[in-house]
């Protein structure tokens, strides 16, 4: 006789959906889960059939057909013969040329006045403050139209450089500073010049082969070789030699006066600079505030732990602090990209032509496909967005705390 | 987040569809009020004087509606709107009609589903440019920087025109009339191009308008008038026989001054047609039958809203030109009130 049973072979059981604790949360967000899909479903219906009710049918065929506007910024050949879809990634081009540009130069103001932030020198760390309350408390299409019309109006008009005795002249006979924006010179690439390229690249290359050596050989020996002047021969002599020897195969084509305009050269339009600047000083005192937070983070045993070693405040700054405060600094850091690249759609406050201005602009207005255009526009956003963050959480992953 | 906003933009357009079923003329009634989509600024066509008040020639249309419709010129709401933001504020119902010197094209009408009613300015694109730029054609303008006002028909016509002369441009794309009027002022742009009529409008502005010229080239058609939605016939035959009036009146002789005496009656059956003495067209559009009497009382006919706002004797200047009675030379035809 068995005292001792084991417990009975439980099989699933339908109630068990509602009286076990196990399966009792499933059973809730299953439920859930249709409701919410329902809902979805019933907005989207709604939708559509209202606008079928209108007579607005989604179709993408506006795409295929030619634009009939003219685009001033052309990344890609482009013409008003061009498709609706060509225009867009015209625009695409040029939102992501005002992004990168803005979060480059967004990085280094921002790291700049980040780090002088907390400098000791009174003067220095106030105005630092000044500067990031007053671009980060001003919205930043206020800025953008503060730029170009500060641009438009203090610079010459191209008139004001023609004449025998023009009220305005070129920097350097090279570069031309007028109110329709700056024009510099273009490099033009003659037979020859992908050797100049080739080398520089190598050098470059060489350069970062370098230096890895002359750390190394540091961590290894003790033995500290000069880092700065043999870096910059590396990087530019072999480059110059070689340029010379096939007889300067780069040249310039400088801006000159012709009819309305200069011509030649490369124009940086008005409306890119004040987008460019705008996006980017604004963008670039919440990265201030990002980067101290990230010092601050650090604890003051290490700056005075360091100094003991007899390192130097710029050596602390840069091999101490700095790399340990950017696993604080690099997270926040990506959603200012996110946020500066998506407020590069207020381009069309200065006439800028990104992705907004044409798909979401003009091609909107002409072919009045409203949803589908907004629908792309969307889309396009959001690859971009989550583009940038998967490449900065590479970053991120590379530099934060190894923890083992 | 994302998925909300795609939701919310879906939430939108339904709630807009909505909106937009039920008769125009019956949702204007009961409000009490008329919404009336016009010019965010263009002097003599749509602006708000000193007194916050909007006059012009495509406020005097409206006036005109909410006279005949509601009997009071005043009940008039007016929404400021782009030419971006136009046509979308009135497929979704935002407004009833919208006066606002747009263009008669067939996409519009056909493919965006509006109805335009009619003509109330025969225009064309034409170039204005400093005096001092010495240009006196258009087809000199090879190289030069052109402001432009973005999600217009002007837009496209300057393509063409530029590609079929094949000379090159820079096209400065603008939001509003001022922003592209400061922008020339600034020189920033060599000249502006737009409606003909908007240029002459703009140059009545400046502070020294004989320093500007407008170019003598006019590169296309553009029939501006006002329009209403599709799909509801009652209501777009309201607003296009109001503009008929305002035409007919001026061919009938019938003025502001003149309209309460001829609605006694008189021995041209024409007008008493439109005063509504006899015919009872009125009733026919659901209306009042001193309809048109009550709009050309407010406001007067054709010719009295033109000299007002935009004709010679006006800082505007514009001749009547294609703009006058057929009778006279012009394109302005009303069809027969019958």
């Amino acid at each position: 006789m068995t005292t001792l049973t084991d417990p009975p072979q439980e099989s699933f059981r339908l109630s068990m959906l509602l009286n076990d604790t196990r399966y009792r949360s499933y059973t809730f967000q299953f439920i859930a889960l249709i409701c919410l899909v329902g809902f979805i479903g019933w907005l989207v219906s709604n939708a559509a059939q209202n606008l079928e009710d209108l007579g607005q049918d989604i179709s993408y065929q506006f795409l295929g057909e030619s634009s009939g506007y003219d685009i001033n910024q052309r990344p890609i050949a482009y013409d008003s013969q061009s498709t609706h879809m060509r225009a867009a990634i015209v625009g695409v081009l040029n939102t992501l040329i005002v992004a990168v540009l803005g979060c480059v130069t967004a990085t280094i103001l921002g790291v700049v006045a980040g780090v002088l932030r907390l400098s000791n020198n009174w003067i220095v760390s106030k105005l630092m403050a000044v500067y990031v309350e007053a671009f980060r408390n001003v919205p930043v299409l206020i800025w953008i139209l503060i730029i170009f019309f500060i641009m438009t109006a203090s610079l010459p008009g191209p008139s004001a450089f023609r004449g025998d005795d023009p009220s305005a002249s070129m920097v350097l006979d090279a570069f031309a500073f007028t109110n329709r924006g700056v024009y510099v010179p273009k490099p033009l690439w003659l037979d020859g010049s992908m050797i100049v390229v080739i080398t520089f690249l190598l050098s470059i290359v060489a350069m970062f082969a370098y230096r890895r050596y002359a750390t190394k050989l540091l961590f290894d020996t003790g033995r500290l070789l000069p880092m700065f002047w043999p870096s910059v021969g590396i990087l530019f002599l072999p480059t110059l030699i070689m340029f010379f020897l096939l007889g300067r195969p780069i040249g310039l084509e400088y801006p000159e006066l012709r009819g309305f305009n200069f011509q030649g050269g490369i124009q940086v339009r008005g409306s890119l600079i004040a987008l460019w600047f705008a996006l980017a000083i604004y963008t670039g005192a919440f990265i201030a505030e990002n980067v101290r937070a990230g010092i601050q983070a650090i604890s003051k045993g290490q700056t005075e732990a360091a100094a003991s070693l007899g390192l130097r405040p710029n050596r602390i700054m840069n091999l101490v602090i700095l790399p340990q405060a950017l696993r604080v600094i690099i997270p926040p850091l990506i959603s200012q990209y996110l946020n500066l690249t998506k407020n590069s759609s207020l381009a069309i406050a200065v006439g800028y032509m990104d992705v907004t201005g044409t798909l979401g602009g003009i091609t909107l207005n002409q072919t009045g496909r409203a949803i589908e255009a907004i629908l792309l526009l969307m889309l396009f956003y959001l690859t971009i967005s989550l583009a940038i963050s998967a490449v900065m959480n590479v970053y991120n992953n590379a530099v934060k705390l190894k923890e083992r | 987040m994302k998925k909300s906003m795609l939701l919310g933009a879906l939430t939108v357009a339904g709630l807009a569809a909505g909106a937009a079923s039920a008769s125009t003329l019956e949702d204007v009634k009961a409000r009490g009020e008329l919404n009336c989509g016009v010019n965010t600024g263009l002097v003599g066509f749509a602006a708000p004087d000193a007194n916050n008040n909007w006059q012009g020639f495509d406020i005097d249309i409206c006036r005109a509606v909410a006279a005949a419709v509601l009997g009071d010129p005043d009940a008039v709401k007016y929404v400021p709107l782009t030419g971006k933001t136009r046509f979308t504020a009135l497929a979704a119902g935002e407004i009833d009609m919208l006066s606002r010197n747009t263009t008669w094209t067939f996409s519009r009408d056909v493919d965006l589903k509006f109805e335009f009613v009619g003509v109330n300015y025969y225009d064309g694109q034409g170039f204005i440019a400093p005096r001092e730029l010495g240009v006196t054609s258009a087809k000199d303008l090879d190289g030069a920087t052109v402001c432009i006002q973005t999600g217009t028909t002007t837009e496209l016509n300057l393509a063409d025109f530029f590609r079929s002369n094949s000379i090159s441009y820079e096209p400065v794309p603008i939001e509003t009339n001022a922003e592209a009027l400061q922008q020339l002022l600034a020189g920033a742009c060599d000249v502006y191009t737009t409606d003909a009529s908007g240029l002459a409008a703009s140059r009545a502005t400046f502070e020294n308008p004989g320093d500007w010229v407008i170019l003598p080239e006019i590169i296309s058609k553009e029939p501006l008038g006002p329009l209403v939605r599709h799909g509801d016939n009652d209501w777009g035959d309201i607003v296009r026989w109001t503009l008929n009036a305002l035409v007919a009146a001026e061919e009938l002789g019938v003025t502001s001054a003149n309209v309460a005496e001829l609605s006694n009656g008189t021995d041209n059956p024409e007008v008493n047609r439109l005063l509504g003495t006899e015919g009872g067209l009125g009733e026919m559009l659901g209306l009042d039958a001193d309809w048109a009497a009550n709009a050309l009382a407010v406001t007067g006919n054709y010719g009295e809203i033109f000299e007002r706002h935009i004709g010679e004797n006006t800082p505007i200047g514009l001749a009547r030109g294609l703009n006058a009675q057929w009778t006279e030379g012009g394109l302005l035809y009303a069809p027969p009130f019958r």
